[in-house]
């Protein structure tokens, strides 16, 4: 009887394991493999030794480098950034009351959307080519500024459209999160803090801030994770020839590894990907434990 | 601080869209507390109470009407500027600041001349720490103390500002029957302590009654009657503080007064001189039976129950508007078992008649 | 404070009310524009695709509107290139996935919450743990295993490594978790076999939950590019994703805008009717379990 009913327990569970086991548990041994064959040939699935020459190669590749750069700065600029916004969007959405409801709605719409498609808008918004300056350039014409191809232009254009096409794409799920954390402070903390006169300054900062900080925490090591991870945003608007546009990411490496003109190379992609993980992770840890820190309750 | 409020009104729109009027929270509220004094706003859930507390601290303002503290009206003054402590209902400590910082936030908040050292503001939570006997909890978090340990924060929090009134919503009602006893002494104890002016909000009768100076009585909105708790009960304006007080609740009856006697059912169960004829509602207190062979009124004996030094007999009788009457005897006047019918006589004192109409209160002398 | 006379008073009450009147416009208006900075860029899109290839061309200045509204550009999108494929490929590639994937799922969770059996909690926490590897670590060998098994641009290949969803499985489990355990005891004295048990009451009562992972999921497959990418290189099997980059890099020719525009209108429509219809579901599908970003 408790033999069969554990063969049930295991038969439910069946399909799960198995895609789980072919698509997720054996790629990540397998991964692990990769990185460590040297000399790996794809055609003939053969290689002729182990060690850590890959590593090596991915370390020594100016295109890694400047994949890890250009990952670096959309990290550094985007994920404050979009917190910080979001927190302000959400703020001032939690203060009214009249088209509350119409402001959130029209914020998520982004979420839905598909990122590749809206991607080409901003693109055009941006670009400047022979025959138009671009609508983004006209309004800084209008300002009196000269005009700058975003698209192929300097490198600090590039950073800024992707940048900020980056917090464009994650601002809905920011601002979703905080209005409900806010809505989720209780009105008779704000009561007490009212009849004790407290300043509207110090309400944000002594309650609201430290109720709210575990999904602040959360947003940041979320934010943290998902733009190490950027790729697609990037394809929106360069293309897909990152590295020629000077705008790779870690994860198109990985990818034009494995594939596209420089591909073929699943060690080099897997040494990548890992030394990717390891960034990762790492920065992972160091954000666990400052919140464990300073969320305090 | 004397606390006056003048003709107080709040409507609120109502939830159903659909219909237009509003629903009056308080209606007409006018009363007048005496300076250091504790007082208790006692009526069933939506009567308004908490509503009325609301006002009072400059959380809501009032549709119409006044409120003064002492001789300052302070109806326009945001909740900040009136100097009110304040305890809500499920406390709303600050769950990630320590008790400490807890007390001592309102006084952060104190600017211009007022502003104070951080020694002293330690100094003064210090004492009121020690005024609600919270001394060793200070560095711990709210989430690390009991129900009770946290009521008292809350009350210390409150008071640590010096405030003119105080305050305090539902402040028993999320702790279990043991701690209850025992911190609502606590209140008393803090509020003769401090002298400060009370208010407290409740609808448990027994809360109000034990510690209060005076209870304010509402219901609908509307003040039913205001007096000192032994009053309240013994002498209610009207039939619903004399339902809503007392346990065992009051019995009620049907009865008529014709000839100066009040008839209960078809027997004349006491004199009511001065009193006109026609139709009344009549309260008898569980404890104004006597049983009594002889005895006018007449009801048929359900159960006796022996509660040690009292005995309550459960009867009925064709007139009565309860579920049931319940009388309270002394233990060693009780009927014998085997009787169907008992029959009591009445003490008149615990006899209270009502208008049908105006369901106020009709008296008569006692001789 | 009892020293604060009439004017006193009245002169805090009108500060109070005129700095709350003016927050009150500043975050009006602030909401606003980041309101239009969020809408811009769609109406951008719809402005362009019913804008003539002539006119958009000579507009060196872009007009806000459109003069001569057309909807030629929307037959190019369909005729120019594949677009109707592209779409219909999406269409398959999504309801097969999220359908494959919700009976997985509930499978799974159904085991979890309900079934006692041999190593099961050790299951759960290497499940569990799963939660954290990120799928650029596997995608690597899951190209070769889709290479070497000769899947590439066969639906197969594009949907088995998108099924199996440990997040949503824990998700439901919970969710299973919280009904009643008398219901399953009830149930099993009444002589209910489990999979009916799971079928005619769980499931029925998880419905909200059950909904939310079928629309974040479906919102995942239209929106997903990598991996389609990766075992896709023909025409047959591109989703939209793909389509989209493929129209950008070769289709319409580069100045071909308006019709451009008109595709990604059409790419994008669905997801937004689906938006609009189940808005509040989603917002709260999202906040309660999904991540993106």
């Amino acid at each position: 009887m408790s033999k069969l009913k554990s063969l049930k327990g295991w038969l439910y569970l069946l399909p799960a394991i198995l895609f789980l086991g072919f698509f997720m548990v054996y790629p990540l041994i397998d991964v692990v493999m990769y990185s460590f064959e040297e000399g790996y040939n794809f055609a003939s699935q053969s290689h002729f030794g182990y060690g850590l020459y890959n590593f090596k190669y991915v370390l020594h590749d100016p295109y890694f480098l400047q994949a890890v750069k250009n990952t670096f700065i959309i990290v550094i600029i985007t994920v404050p950034l979009s917190t910080g916004i979001a927190l302000l969007i959400s703020l001032g959405l939690n203060s009214i009351k009249p088209l509350k409801e119409l402001f959130q709605t029209v914020y998520f719409l982004p979420y839905v959307t598909n990122t590749l498609a809206v991607g080409l808008v901003f693109m055009i918004l941006f670009k400047k080519t022979a025959y138009s300056e671009g609508l983004v350039n006209l309004l800084l014409n209008s300002l009196g500024m000269s005009s700058v191809d975003f698209i192929d232009g300097p490198y600090w254009a590039k950073i800024f459209v992707m940048c900020f096409y980056t917090i464009w794409v994650v601002m809905p799920f920011k601002i979703l999160i905080l209005t409900s954390a806010l809505a989720g402070v209780k009105k008779d903390y704000y009561n007490a803090a009212r009849v004790d006169g407290t300043s509207k300054f110090r309400i944000f900062y002594k309650i609201t801030l430290p109720m709210i900080s575990p999904m602040i925490f959360y947003l940041v090591i979320t934010g943290f994770i998902g733009a190490f991870k950027a790729y697609s945003d990037e394809v929106a608007i360069f293309g897909t020839n990152l590295n020629a546009a000077g705008m790779n990411t870690i994860v198109g490496y990985v990818y034009d590894m494995l594939y596209g003109n420089s591909g073929g190379y699943p060690s080099y992609a897997s040494a990548a990907s890992l030394i990717l993980f390891a960034i990762v992770f790492t920065i992972t840890v160091i954000n666990l434990l400052i919140s464990k820190k300073n969320v305090q309750y | 601080m004397k606390v006056i409020l003048k003709n107080l009104t709040k409507k609120f729109p109502n939830r159903n869209k659909k219909i237009k009027e509003d629903v009056i929270a308080v209606d007409n509220f006018d009363f007048e507390i005496p300076d250091g004094k504790l007082i208790g706003l006692l009526g069933p859930s939506g009567c308004g109470k908490s509503t009325t507390l609301n006002m009072i601290s400059g959380l809501e303002k009032p549709t119409s009407g006044r409120i003064f503290f002492g001789d300052d009206d302070v109806t326009d003054l945001p909740a900040e500027h009136r100097g009110v402590g304040l305890v809500f209902q499920n406390y709303a400590l600050y769950p990630h600041l320590t008790v400490r910082q807890n007390i001592i936030f309102p006084l952060q908040n104190l600017k211009g001349d007022k502003k104070m050292t951080k020694e002293a503001m330690d100094a003064k939570a210090d004492e009121v720490a020690g005024l609600v006997q919270i001394s060793e909890y200070m560095d711990r978090r709210p989430s690390e103390l009991s129900g009770g340990q946290q009521q008292r924060v809350a009350i210390a929090r409150a008071l640590v500002k010096t405030p003119r009134v105080l305050l305090l919503d539902e402040p028993l009602s999320n702790l279990d029957a043991r701690l209850r006893l025992q911190t609502r002494e606590e209140i008393k104890r803090i509020q003769r302590e401090t002298g400060v002016t009370t208010i407290f909000v409740t609808h448990d009768q027994e809360e109000a009654m034990s510690i209060s100076d005076m209870i304010v009585v509402m219901k609908d909105g509307r003040l039913m009657q205001m007096d000192k708790p032994q009053q309240v009960y013994d002498d209610p304006q009207n039939f619903f503080v004399a339902k809503f007080l007392g346990t065992p609740a009051i019995n009620t009856f049907d009865g008529t007064v014709k000839g100066e006697k009040l008839y209960i059912g078809d027997s004349a169960v006491l004199d009511v001189p001065g009193v006109k004829d026609g139709d009344v509602y009549v309260g008898i207190r569980p404890e104004g039976f006597i049983p009594d062979k002889n005895g006018p009124l007449e009801c048929d004996l359900s159960a006796v129950e022996v509660m040690g030094r009292d005995t309550s007999i459960v009867s009925s009788h064709p007139a009565m508007t309860v579920v049931a009457i319940r009388s309270i005897i002394l233990s060693e006047d009780r009927p014998p078992a085997d009787l169907t019918k008992v029959r009591f006589s009445l003490k008149p004192y615990k006899v209270l008649l009502f208008d049908k109409e105006t369901e106020k209160r009709i008296y008569f002398d006692i001789k | 404070m009892a020293d604060l006379t009439y004017e006193d008073l009245q002169k805090i009450e009108k500060r109070a009310k005129v700095s709350g009147s003016v927050s009150k416009t500043v975050t009006y208006i602030l909401l606003t524009f980041w309101g239009l900075i969020v809408l811009f860029p769609f109406y951008w899109m719809v402005l362009t695709s019913i804008k003539s290839y002539s006119s958009y061309n000579s507009e060196y200045i872009p007009k806000f509107i459109a003069t001569h509204p057309t909807v030629q550009n929307y037959f190019d999108a369909f005729t120019t290139v594949n677009l109707s494929r592209y779409f219909l490929n999406t269409v398959v590639f999504t309801l097969l996935t999220t359908a494959i994937m919700m009976v997985v799922t509930v499978l799974a969770a159904f085991a979890f919450a309900r079934l006692d059996f041999k190593g099961k909690n050790i299951t759960f926490a290497i499940f569990l743990s799963l939660m954290m590897i990120p799928t650029e670590l596997v995608v690597i060998t899951n190209y070769v295993t889709i290479t070497n098994w000769h899947m590439r641009n066969t639906f197969a290949g594009l949907i088995l490594p998108s099924v199996a969803s440990v997040f949503y499985i824990y998700l439901l489990k919970e969710n299973f978790e919280q009904v009643p355990e008398e219901l399953y005891k009830a149930a099993k004295v009444d002589g209910t076999s489990d999979l009916k048990y799971l079928i005619k009451v769980l499931i029925p009562i998880n419905k909200p939950t059950i909904i939310t992972i079928l629309i974040l999921k479906v919102i995942e497959c239209w929106n997903s590019y990598v991996w389609p990418r990766l075992v896709t290189d023909k025409e047959t099997h591109f989703l939209v994703s793909n389509g989209i980059q493929e129209i950008r890099e070769n289709g319409f020719g580069r100045e071909n805008i308006p019709a451009m525009m008109a595709a990604v209108v059409v790419i994008s429509l669905p997801l937004v009717i689906l938006f609009l219809i189940f808005h509040k579901r989603i917002m709260e599908g999202v906040s309660r379990g999904g991540t993106k970003g």
